[in-house]
Parts: C-alpha cells; structure tokens; sequence
C-alpha cells in the first residue's frame, strides 16, 4: 500500500457527458507508483469512460487532471503515450494483416539512420518481448492467423513492454484461457514491483482481488467505495457495485451442478461429420427444442468457426447440417436465417450499427415480415419500443443512436433483433462476455424464457461460468473436435475445464 | 440499470444533445448547402445576367444529365462501393440506341435498323447487361468495385468504338429525341426526366425496405451479414441501377447533344462523382442520399455555369473546378470524424 506518499496521477471532480447522458459525475481517483489498482463497476458505470479520460480518448471533460502534481491536459492519445500513459482497450484493435513484429512496434519501429525500418531487429526484438511473456510465436507471422486470445496477450504485450508508467487494461482476461491469464498476472506482479502503476478493469472480481492492491468500486458514474483489496469480499464488492444483496446472484459454479435428465423436445439441429480445414474435425451433435445446449471450450477451439457455418457465413468442407429434419446447404446468411436460425456473435461492432439508432438495429432482420415493399416506421418503433421495455435497455428511447448505449444494453439490442420472431434454432456466441451481474442474469433470464418457447438454443463460450449458468447439455469442443458430453450428470467447473 | 435518474433521456428529444453538437452531427449537410449559397450569391454579384429565370433554367438544363447518372452512383456510394464506369456506359447505351435507329445515308455505320422502342429496350438491356457483369464481378468473384468498374469502363468503350467505328450516328428514336432536346411548357424534358428519377431515387432510399438495406450495408457490412440479410443481392442490385441510370442518362444525352460518338461522355465520370461527394454523401458509405445528391448538382452547376458568366481564363476554370472537389472531399472526411465524435 502506497497511501502515505503522493499519486503519480490525481483526478479530482471528474464530470463527463455524452450527449444529455452523464457518463461521470464528479469523480476523485487517485493512482500511486508501485500499485495495481482495480476498477469494477456494473456496465455503464463510467470505468471505461474515467480510463479513457486518462489516456486521452475523451479530452473533453471538467475537473482537475494531475500528473505528478502538476495539472495537466491531454488533447489526443499521443499526449498521454508520450506521458508514459498505456492503454488496452475492451475490444481487440490490432492489425490483422501486418506481422507479429509489427504489431508489437506498432508506430514505433526500429528504424537506421535513412528511416528504412530494420525489420531483423524488430523481429529479434519482437520474440524477446514476447517469450518475456510467454508467449513463443514467429514475429513473423501474419497476426490474423493467430487465435483471438493470442492476438489479445500480444496486444497486451505491446503495451506492457512499451515502458509506460502507467498501464490501463481494460477486460484483458475475457479472451484468454486459464494458464494465460496466469502468466499475465505474474507479469503486471513483475512490472509493479518494478514500480509501474497499473490499472485493472475486470468483471471477474475474483482475478480483482487476487491480483490488485487497491479496489475502486463504481455506480451510476460515481465511485462509491475505495478499499484496500486485503479489507473485502467478493460478496461486499458486489453489494457496492449493484446497491443490493449480491452474493446469491453470482453463482462461484465451483460445487457440482446437477444437469437435467433429457426431457427436451424434437430435434431441431442436427449436424453430422462437420470438418473445416483445421478448425473442425467430425463434429457431430444434435440441439433439441426446448433446450439449451453449451458449447466449452477454450479460445481457438474452433467455437467461432463452428458458429459461422451454423449461420451460413462459413462453408464447411465435409459433413452435413439438417435442421428439422431438411438437410440444408447454407449459401448465405439470408438462406440461413430463412431457415428459422439466428445468430448472436461475440463482437459487438461486428453485430451493430452504431450510427443508426436502436430501432433500425432491432428491426434489421424481421423488416421481411413486416414490410413488403415499403417501410412501416411507426409500426418499427412500436416493436422495437416493446423489445426495449421487455429487456430493460436503458435509456429506453428507441430513436437514440446506438452509440450512446453501453456495452451491456448494445449486447441486448443485438438479441433484441432476433426476438419478434422467434427463430428455431439460436446461436449465441459469448452472449455475457464482458457483462456485470445484473446484465448477466438479464440474459440468463432472457435465454430461460426463449428456452420455455420452444427455441433450440446453443451457447458457444469461453468461459467456463456462462456455459454453466445457462446450459442445459454441455459439449466439450477441444482442438476442434467433440471430447466430452455432460447430460443428466454432475458437472462442475473444474471438470469442465479438465476435460477442455 | 446502469442509470437511472439523468441517464434516462427524455422521451419528446429524438437526440438528447445540445444545439453545437447537434450542428457538428450535420456539418455533412449543412456545408454543401451554405456552399451553393456562398456561390450563388457571389455569382449573382458578380454578374447581372446570372441571376434571371433563363439561366436558371440554363443551369437545370445542364445538370440533367450528370443529376440522372448521379441517382445511380448514389446508392453505389452509399454501400461504400464505387462505380468507374457510369460515364462508359453511358456513352455505350446512347450509342447502342443511335446503332438500333435508322440513320441518314451519309452516316457511313453499319447499323441494325429497328422499331423506336425494340431500340430503347436493346439498349437498355445492354446497359443492365454490363451492369450485371459489374455485379458478379464484385459480389461472385469478389473483384473490388474500384478494379472492376475501372475494367468495365474499358469494355464499353470498347463496345463504343466497334459499334461506331470513329463515326458519328445521328438519329434516335422519336421518344429519346423528345425526352432529351424537346420541351414542354417552356421546361425542358430532360429536367422532368432528371427531376423524377431523382424523386424516384429518394423514395427508394427513404421509404423501401431495399432503400434501408442500402444504407445498412454501407453502415456496417458485416453487421448486415450478421443480420441475415443477402449483402451480395444487395450490392449486385445497386450496380445494376447504377449502370441503368447511366444508360438512361446517355440516351438522352445523345438525343441532347444532337449526336452519338466515341468519348462523348468523358467529364461525366467526374462530374457525377464530384456531385454526390461534394453533396456530403459519405465515402465510407451509409450517410447521405439524393437530397445531398441535388445539392452537389447544383454546387456544381452554379460554379461551372457561374465561371462563364463572370471573365475568367477559360483554362483556370479547370483548376478552380479541382480545387472545390478537393475542399469537398476535406469537409467529406472531417464531417465523419466529428460524427464519430459526436456519436461517441
């Protein structure tokens, strides 16, 4: 603990809003050298936001910025990296086509005297950093070949190994499998006790306070409590965060949970001998109506290529997809979601249209049913106004681009879409990722009662938890083959991460 | 439940912002607007025999064709897409129709003489045709739309040139020759025919579902994949009404001009181009339209109209000309950045 000597960087009365919405509302936030800080908070609390003030993102703000005493202002992202300000951002932003070695160096390569970039040393210099990490890649390789949880370390890595004094990482452990994770904390534990601040942002509360000195609670745009991490629980934590008894709405999943013996209904999906190049090898399984089925497995396991082929974005090599009982071939994602399936992916920028408001993101797929030839924008915004009441997107306005909702409520626009007409068969791809409690158990809820319709419904994830919480089979996918079927049986965390 | 009191924005504001930011959100169409004022204006000042109901009319007349090629390359712009070859394809059509009509006997083309409307129809059906071909190129084989137009563009001069073999055809069917010299009521058709399918464009892009998927598409394409709709249809379809539109354009352009040859519709690539862009239709697809479209005719139409009523060296009007498409293109840039802050 560092509360004896001044902070590096001290915020007083921070206010930030976006639009009409105040996203802070006079925020104190102190950072010392020599300290993991963590940040938890329910989705739209305003942690992304205060960490985006700090690394110039938002410039716009009122309150009091401090750097090493002295008031400061950044106007871009580069003030603050040349400050010595890091930051890893929620969603991945790499560069797919360019090398591992360059995007380690990203706007920083080693160039001679000329300026022509010295590609050996960056390569050399690239795997050093890297295998520093753990991580044993050719620098040479296109990034885009990698698995995401590769891609995300790496991205990590280039902030880690860039030599700023201050590193914000905001959710960098959502696509990263156990022993990764592992070998980051051991890292930010290294760089702290070699005196760099870093700053933690994380729904898993557990990885908070295994691995943060301090912890800063936040609600409503407000910072609600500062404790030390050794002072608290994961019960208390949860209480700040959501204002209400939590301890009983996040299950730790680490005692046995008893499945259900199969009572669903007919088949709905039924794939057989799926393979895919090297993602997949004879996949087959069956989704029932009335049930939901998890899908486990670790990131790379061929869970997202599994998903697009369900959904006709992908065209498997070998094997075969019927769904009721019709064999089918999907040429598009049109043929697919005729077919009676729908698909939720994993990336919020790759399912949304941010500069369109709500209405038209939830009235995309079903304007078929709705509307011949011409629009019916009344009858849209009727829809999509009930839509957002029954899944409590806040704010509920239906003319509001989607831009301005948070990460959470943009997640429920996009399962929004599919629910006026109900599909057979629903893919979710990560469906909480990234989500707090009460957004999760607003899914959860939301995935029970299309359950309850009859839906056949997959749930494709990562984390162990979600497939848990919401499945009532689970598939085990590793390596891109089917290893393992939890039905009717116990199942726990730790077995289902034995058997990935 | 992430807020409750102050993030729960009211429900009569479609945008809960304040007036500056609101106005940082339309910079994309208030700036062409105020630019055609500032032009208009100056121009006016600048010379008396600007500003009378003739030029007026000058001015319609002469945007006509490139306002009825632009309806087409609206929807190929606003899907993130481009289209070379509209100019082409117009030359392609309108010499097609001349080729089809039979012409006076000095004219030295072996033409294939028919009836007006078999004439309209085979040209029409051409112009489809090539468009169809920038479709599956860009969608089955995946060819980018600027590669593929830009080979398209070759081909239909290459049709040009075998179909009139460096003559000139004079002749077209009667309903071309009215809708693209004639007039009525002291208007002349060639501004109705513009006025309407500009009209028709709106509505299609406003009112349609086809008109949402567009501007969908070009908002975010993957996301329109996610969402079950057939991006490919999508973007076939506007190829198509793109290479239409041109060809409609070069048919009456050809009976407006008085006579079909090779080249005859070179400036157009441009011109279209500069009208939907400098209009405030975003490059990167998804915001604009056709109201943005007539007010990058008209910018347009004004400057070029307004460099000849004022003394200026003919040849300086070329640069002046590049200069505003390039002060466009910046705004172009700069208005989606402030929306992206704005929409942050």
């Amino acid at each position: 603990m560092s509360q004896g000597r001044s902070p590096i960087l001290e915020l007083n009365q921070i206010t930030k809003a976006f639009g009409g919405v105040e996203a802070l509302r006079g925020v104190d936030f102190a950072l010392h050298a020599g300290e993991i800080h963590g940040l938890v908070g329910e989705n739209g609390a305003g942690k992304s936001t205060l960490m985006k003030i700090i690394a110039g993102v938002h410039p716009e703000f009122s309150g009091r910025f401090m750097l090493d005493g002295k008031e400061t202002r950044f106007r871009s992202t580069r003030d603050a990296h040349a400050a010595g300000i890091g930051m890893v951002h929620q969603e991945l932003s790499v560069a797919p086509d360019l090398t591992v070695a360059e995007n380690v160096f990203l706007g920083n390569q080693p160039t001679n005297r000329l300026g022509f970039v010295q590609w050996r040393r960056m390569a050399r210099e690239a795997g050093e950093q890297l295998s520093r990490f753990g991580i044993d890649v050719d620098p040479m390789t296109r990034l885009g070949d990698l698995p995401i949880g590769l891609q995300q370390l790496i991205e990590i890595a280039r902030v880690l190994f860039s030599g700023a004094r201050i590193i914000i990482l905001d959710e960098p452990t959502s696509a990263l499998s156990p022993p990764e994770v592992e070998r980051l904390f051991t890292t930010l534990q290294k760089l702290r006790d070699e005196g760099t601040s870093i700053v933690f942002i994380s729904h898993f509360i557990e990885d908070i306070l295994r691995v943060s000195d301090v912890v800063t609670v936040f609600r409503n745009g407000r910072k609600i409590a500062e404790t030390a991490s050794a002072d608290t629980t994961k019960g208390a934590l949860i209480e700040a965060m959501i204002g209400r008894g939590g301890e009983k709405l996040e299950h730790s999943y680490t005692d046995d949970l008893l499945l259900p013996q199969s009572g669903a209904g007919s088949v709905v999906l039924k794939v057989e001998q799926l393979s895919l190049r090297r993602s997949l090898q004879d996949v087959s399984f069956e989704a029932r109506a009335g049930e939901v089925l998890g899908i486990y497995g670790f990131m790379g396991c061929g869970q997202l290529e599994l998903s697009r082929i369900l959904f006709g974005k992908l065209r498997p090599d070998g094997g075969t997809l019927a769904v009721d009982g019709a064999a089918k071939s999907f040429r598009s994602t049109a043929a697919a979601r005729r077919a009676g399936v729908a698909l939720v992916p994993e990336s919020r920028r790759a399912m949304l249209f941010h500069q369109e408001p709500v209405y038209k993101n939830i009235s995309i797929s079903i304007l078929e049913r709705i509307s011949a030839l011409l629009l019916k924008p009344v009858r849209e915004r009727a829809i999509a106004q009930r839509q957002v009441e029954q899944l409590q997107i806040r704010p509920p306005v239906v003319g509001l681009d989607l831009g301005m909702l948070s990460g959470g409520n943009q997640q429920k626009v996009a399962l929004a879409k599919w629910l006026t007409y109900p599909p057979r068969l629903l893919v979710l791809c990560e469906p909480t990722r990234g989500m707090d409690v009460g957004a999760k158990n607003d899914v959860i809820n939301i995935v029970r009662d299309l359950r309850a319709k009859g839906l056949a419904i997959i749930v494709l994830s990562t984390e162990p938890e979600t497939v848990l919480s919401l499945a009532d089979r689970i598939l085990v996918l590793k390596r891109g083959a089917l290893v393992r079927e939890f039905a009717g049986e116990a199942v726990s965390k730790d077995r289902l991460l034995e058997a990935a | 439940m992430a807020s409750s009191d102050s993030a729960t924005a009211p429900a009569d504001h479609k945008r809960p912002r304040g007036l500056a930011s609101f106005l940082r959100s339309q910079m994309r169409n208030i700036a062409p607007f105020l630019t055609l004022i500032f032009l208009s204006a100056f121009f006016a000042i600048a010379s008396p025999s600007f500003a009378t109901i003739d030029n007026v009319g000058n001015i319609l007349t002469q945007v006509s064709v490139t306002g009825i090629i632009a309806v087409g390359l609206t929807f190929v712009i606003l899907c993130a897409e481009i289209d070379l070859s509209i100019a082409s394809i117009a030359n392609v059509t309108g010499i097609a129709v001349a080729y089809f009509t039979l012409q006076e006997s000095y004219v030295n083309i072996a033409n294939v003489p028919m009836p007006g409307f078999a004439a309209i129809l085979l040209a029409l059906a051409l112009c489809a045709l090539l468009g169809l071909v920038n479709a599956l190129g860009l969608t089955i084989i995946g060819i980018p739309s600027f590669i593929m137009t830009l080979a398209m563009m070759q081909i239909a001069a290459g049709v040009s040139a075998l179909l009139v073999r460096g003559q000139i055809a004079y002749k077209v069917p009667p309903l071309i020759t009215t809708l693209g010299s004639g007039s009525i009521g002291g208007i002349s058709w060639i501004v109705i025919v513009a006025a309407v399918m500009l009209l028709g464009g709106h509505l299609v892009l406003t009112y349609t579902r086809f008109g949402r998927y567009v501007y969908m598409v070009g908002g975010n394409r993957e996301a329109a994949e996610f969402a079950g709709l057939n991006v490919k249809l999508i973007l076939g379809s506007v190829m198509v009404i793109s290479a239409v539109c041109s060809g409609i354009g070069g048919m009456l352009g050809v009976a407006h001009f008085g006579s079909a040859q090779q080249n005859e519709f070179d400036t157009y690539l441009l011109d279209s181009i500069a009208a939907v862009v400098v209009g405030g239709t975003s490059l990167f697809g998804g915001r604009g339209g056709i109201g943005n479209t007539i007010v990058g005719l008209f910018v347009l139409g004004v400057l070029n109209n307004g460099l000849d009523h004022v003394n200026i060296d003919s040849f300086l009007k070329i640069l002046i000309r590049g200069l505003i498409l390039l002060a466009a293109l910046i705004i172009n840039v700069y208005a989606q950045r402030l929306r992206e802050q704005a929409a942050d």
